[in-house]
């Protein structure tokens, strides 16, 4: 996303496009990064229900990956994932 | 029609002709006559506004703005420690730049507690982004209600505007004002067409949204332009209103000025004493002549510089305090205006009034005397001088 002079923008900082929050990369300010293990995973979603960015990409009932445009590396999914599962872990990004 | 109101009852009045869509109010002395009235005319059904009780100004300004953010006219109106109360949301109307119209009945802020007339309430937000019109008295307050909207309204501008008035001495006293017709306000005013009205479920909008470094100064630059621009539309909106109405309005009023060498710059009530005494003391010889500032806020720098360029000795009325050292906030903003501009001009602080203090024509007698002499010796004694304190 280019930014864009006061004149072109609207006023109030309102955002008049609904939905344009995928254009806002958050992640960037991410300092450990979610490594999802599939041969662990039972595929029960709980780590995509908790997700607060949506950014657990679920196909076919299965995690396929996580968006890394937006995760900010939160570390909730890891943590929710089951005791006994354990198949996110939070690795430093480099 | 020529009436007999108070100030309160007249802005009422302006508030009933605008009728609109939410009021949202809670009482505080000495605005609570404009909300009893309003509330009055709400119980009668001659208006049509959702009128909302609230818990407190917070709230009240909230309301207001949550209502205006939803594509209508919303007003409310405080005094003093209320305003103060809706500080944090007073910014946050101007900088989602919701044309709200704000009544503020000037009253001394605490502590210690008081209920009567100064300034320091709406000089404390004098930087927050809204439009301020000072009136000297009803008629005034009842003509700025009205304008206040069209200006506030208005595609360059959108942002909010507070007419204010001084506590007691205007909103409490009768005086007689010619009222319009409901059909010519209505049609003054126009209707309201908000862009990005939040209840609009074919074009969703999100208010409020959390903005950074990356744009956060975009819309502050934004918001610096609306005021930029007011002046302009405060000038259009006078000029339009003078054509409606047969009363003209400006950015401030200039009272025998054409040939005057001193002159007195006034905020308010005060204006209305100040010009009995400019008159009084013409006859004695001095060459004075009188500014009082309707527009405060955007604050008409080079106009004023250029109003007072033959002025050798200015004195400064200021009814509130500025706790910066140095003097009261209309004087350092009527210095900063002629600073570069009128070099050989001098210029003294009278701070008077504090809450509620009684300024007799005698005082302002004094200042003409001071500033004479002030002109005559070339010297200044005091800059900042406390008229009406016991020293
Ligand atoms: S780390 Fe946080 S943001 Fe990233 S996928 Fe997990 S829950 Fe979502
Ligand atoms: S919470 Fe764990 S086990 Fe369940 S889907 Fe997510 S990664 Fe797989």
């Amino acid at each position: 996303m280019s930014n864009k002079t006061w004149k072109e923008i609207p006023i109030g900082g309102l955002i008049i496009e609904p939905g344009n929050s995928v254009n806002y990369k958050t992640g960037g300010w991410r300092v450990f990064k979610p490594i999802h293990d599939p041969t662990k995973c039972t595929n029960c979603l709980i780590c995509w229900i908790y997700c607060p960015d949506s950014s657990i990409i679920v196909k076919n009932g299965k995690i396929e990956k996580f968006d890394y445009d937006h995760c900010k590396g939160c570390g909730i999914c890891a943590k929710e994932c089951p005791t006994k599962i354990k198949a996110i872990t939070m690795v430093k990004e480099e | 029609m020529r009436v007999a109101m108070t100030g309160n009852e007249a802005v009422a009045y302006a508030m009933k002709q605008i009728n609109p869509e939410v009021v949202a109010a809670y009482p505080i002395t000495p605005q609570t006559g404009i909300m009893q009235k309003y509330a009055e005319y709400v119980a009668n059904g001659q208006v049509d506004t959702e009128f909302l009780t609230m818990d407190s100004e917070h709230s009240a300004m909230s309301a207001t703005i949550g209502a205006s953010a939803s594509g209508i006219r919303a007003m409310t109106a405080t005094s003093s420690n209320g305003l103060a109360y809706m500080w944090e949301v007073v910014y946050i109307a101007a900088s989602y730049r919701l044309p709200i119209v704000m009544p503020v009945v000037n009253r001394a802020l605490s502590g210690p507690i008081n209920i009567h007339c100064d300034h320091s309430d709406t000089m404390g937000c004098r930087d927050s982004g809204w439009i301020q019109l000072f009136s000297e008295n009803t008629q005034e307050a009842y003509d700025n209600a009205i304008q206040a909207l069209r200006i506030a309204e208005h595609p360059d501008v959108l942002l909010p505007a507070m007419i204010t008035y001084d506590g007691f001495i205007i909103s409490h006293a009768l005086e007689t004002l010619n009222t319009y017709e409901d059909d010519k306000v209505k049609k003054f005013i126009g209707s309201y067409n908000p862009k990005y009205p939040l209840i609009n479920p074919d074009k969703p909008v999100t208010y409020g949204p959390l903005d950074f470094f990356d744009y956060y100064f975009e819309h502050k630059r934004q918001q610096a332009e609306g005021m930029i621009n007011a002046k302009k539309v405060i000038l259009e909106v006078g000029k339009a209103f003078e054509k409606e109405f047969g009363r003209s309005y400006g950015l401030f009023e200039e009272y025998r000025m054409a040939d005057a060498e001193l002159a007195i710059i006034v905020l308010g009530s005060t204006a209305g004493t100040a010009k009995v005494v400019v008159d009084m003391v013409r006859e004695k010889g001095y060459k004075v002549g009188l500014i009082k500032i309707r527009s405060f806020r955007p604050f008409p720098e080079e106009e004023l510089a250029e109003a007072l360029k033959r002025i050798k000795v200015l004195a400064v009325m200021d009814r509130s305090l500025g706790f910066n050292g140095v003097g009261g906030p209309l004087f350092n903003d009527v210095r900063a205006a002629l600073f570069g501009r009128n070099p050989d001009i001098k210029v003294v602080n009278y701070v008077y009034g504090l809450g509620g203090r009684e300024i007799t024509p005698n005082d302002i007698w004094n200042i003409c005397n001071n500033i004479r002499d002030i002109n005559l010796t070339g010297k200044i004694e005091k800059t900042v001088s406390y008229v009406g304190v016991r020293e």
